[in-house]
């Protein structure tokens, strides 16, 4: 980034303070991933009978489960899980999809025919309905959801990176690379990849938080995480049992981190696209 | 009805170029029964004691010692004639228990759209007709919050509001209580059963139960519908076909919903297919959070106890509804904007 983005960026978050607050609250995210486990009040694994089921309190912020754990805690310590499953699976998808779109789009010809059917295919199935069937062929894991969350984001950054490169191929700077010499190869991943790179990240960002739900909802179904281990999704199942006898704080904490962690990447992700192209403002 | 005809080889054309897509699901579901973990044939075989000459013997009638292609050939055939396996769990072959499943799915699914279109589409109109007022940003709002809440966690409050603190819904649990009995079966909608049967408390009985379900589905992708309407709907508003309707002094309704309502929709329905993708697989999170006896509850169940059939027979049913469903909106497209039933 040049100075002159990042005043431009400066400005489009003094205007637009919503992204400034989201940006705080993907770090303060990114912090609790990190260094959550080591601030919990109580240990996130170990039950406590005689304290199952009461509702939020001082001692409980949100209440207790029906093993007696400390909801607050396991929220906390289960960031690092659903966001590490949801970044790295975005990030595959990331990569694989921005190297086989841009020289889909740079070479065109049979190899984007076949991707293009590959992709087609693949956007012929109900996303999450695919993602269950990859998970239990592929086992039931926690890698096979990142996984299975990757592939089905896949088709989305080929389409994108290949629209981005196929518009750029004959411009004068990438003639010029080829003209001095430069590799098809090079041209793609030195020149063109580069390039559509900032529009790939917002998608990234924007992307996150459809990761966070789709993952979420396959452990709320029973697959991938199991318990004893606390992540948000299968929280939710848990307290789902206790829900129509008024046990509210099972769902409603682990649903609002659930919320909180996509709305802030969702309107991260809307903030960057105002930074990159100021005409998509909304 | 020249122009309905165009759009009706336009639609069979369009029809055509899905099917690759369809093959490709085809050969999906096939390489996705090969790798399932597990062994068809002990499956298949009575129980897990079998012996390995049985075993060998299922394997030979089930086809499995034949060559790789040959078997995708013979996969081909059965699903040709309808035959998508028998499952474990209930005994039953795979397409009997999705025929009686999947009018429950589709009775919810088409109920949530129409709940969804009903609330987002005037939602996004009055937020584009006074963009910039509490209206307009309130809609914004709720468009932003509500991609955010999960479907299976917006469903569990549902359920706490309205069954268990204000008592107005009844018990969250399949189609329709204990104390009444199925209205002979006809469509298998139940709406549309009880009707038929003239019987209204059923009717009542069956309604009160859909709300909830339907409701937790639609309120997941009112989101991009009203939000898709509101901003279409400001491109047409300032469009200048608007403002001559304005200039010569027609009404102010038939500008709004002739004019710019009618070019304003095209968008919504190309966003209303995928939403309706979306809505299948929310599916799944709804039926488990509702125990609502429906093709992607029986899925869920047998993908749990390693059935593996029916889970191949669902994603094949539900990949084959998407493209049915991709067909019609494009139909629709062409007949909304003839223009593009013409390239």
């Amino acid at each position: 980034m040049t100075g002159t983005t990042l005043r431009h960026a400066a400005w489009i978050l003094r205007g637009n303070p919503l992204t400034a607050i989201a940006a705080a609250g993907v770090v303060l995210l990114i912090l609790i991933a990190v260094f959550g486990p080591q601030i919990v009040p109580y240990d996130p694994i170990v039950s406590n009978v005689s304290q199952a089921l009461m509702p939020p309190s001082a001692a409980h912020l949100a209440g207790t489960d029906q093993l007696g754990r400390d909801t607050f805690s396991r929220l906390i310590v289960a960031t690092r899980l659903d966001l590490v499953i949801a970044v790295s699976a975005v990030g595959i998808s990331f990569v694989l999809g921005a190297v086989i779109g841009a020289f889909c789009g740079y070479s065109g010809g049979r190899l984007d025919r076949t991707v293009g059917r590959f992709v087609d295919v693949m956007m012929a199935f109900p996303l999450f309905v695919l993602a269950m069937a990859m998970v239990a062929a592929l086992g039931n894991r926690v890698e096979n959801i990142v996984i299975a969350t990757a592939v089905i984001n896949l088709p989305f950054y080929i389409r994108f990176a290949r629209a981005e490169v196929n518009i750029r191929r004959n411009v004068g700077w990438v003639e010029a690379a080829r003209a001095s010499g430069e590799s098809h190869i090079s041209v793609v991943l030195r020149f063109l990849l580069p390039n559509v790179l900032p529009a790939m990240a917002v998608q990234m960002s924007l992307n996150l938080g459809w990761a966070i739900l789709n993952a979420a909802g396959l452990s709320f179904i029973g697959l991938g995480v199991k318990p004893p281990t606390p992540e948000w999704g299968i929280m939710v199942a848990e307290g789902a049992r206790f829900i129509s006898t008024g046990r509210w704080w099972l769902v409603a904490f682990p649903g609002l981190a659930l919320m909180l962690a996509v709305l802030c990447f969702n309107l991260l992700g809307d903030g960057m696209r105002d930074i990159l192209d100021p005409r998509m403002r909304t | 009805m020249k122009s309905f005809g165009a759009t009706m080889i336009w639609a069979g054309r369009r029809f055509l170029s899905s099917l690759p897509a369809l093959f490709g699901v085809l050969v999906f579901t096939f390489l996705l029964m090969r790798v399932l973990p597990g062994d068809p044939a002990v499956f298949f075989a009575s129980g897990p004691n079998a012996g390995k000459e049985e075993i060998a013997i299922i394997r030979k009638q089930m086809g499995l010692d034949k060559p790789v292609p040959t078997q995708l050939l013979l996969y081909l055939y059965d699903v040709g004639r309808g035959n998508l396996g028998r499952s474990i769990m209930t005994g039953q072959p795979v397409t009997t228990d999705l025929r009686d499943r999947l009018p429950a799915s589709l009775e919810l699914t088409f109920t949530a759209l129409l709940i969804a279109l009903v609330s987002a589409i005037p939602l996004g109109v009055v937020a584009a007709l006074k963009s910039g007022s509490v209206i307009d940003h309130g809609v914004r709002l709720f468009c932003a919050l509500g991609v955010c809440v999960p479907t299976f966690v917006s469903g569990l409050l549902l359920i706490y509001v309205f069954y268990y603190l204000l008592g107005v819904a009844p018990d969250p649990t399949g189609r329709l209580d204990v104390f009444t009995s199925l209205p002979p079966p006809r469509t298998g909608f139940l709406m549309i059963d009880f009707v038929l049967a003239g019987d209204i408390d059923g009717w009542w009985a069956a309604f009160r139960q859909l709300t909830l379900p339907a409701v937790t589905m639609a309120l997941f992708v009112i989101a991009p519908l009203a939000r898709i309407t509101r901003a279409s709907m400001l491109v047409s508003l300032g469009s200048d076909f608007v403002r001559t309707a304005r200039s010569v002094g027609l009404s102010w309704w038939r500008i709004v919903v002739t004019y710019a309502l009618r070019n304003a929709i095209l968008p919504v329905i190309t966003i209303a297919g995928i939403v309706f993708s979306t809505m299948l697989g929310a599916n799944v999170l709804v039926e488990k959070v509702y125990s609502w006896p429906g093709v992607a509850s029986y899925a869920l169940d047998a993908l749990l106890s390693s059935d593996y059939a029916p889970v191949q027979g669902f994603v094949l049913l539900m990949a084959s509804v998407f493209v049915a469903v991709n067909l019609l909106v494009d139909i629709l497209y062409g007949i909304a904007d003839p223009r593009a039933s013409m390239g």
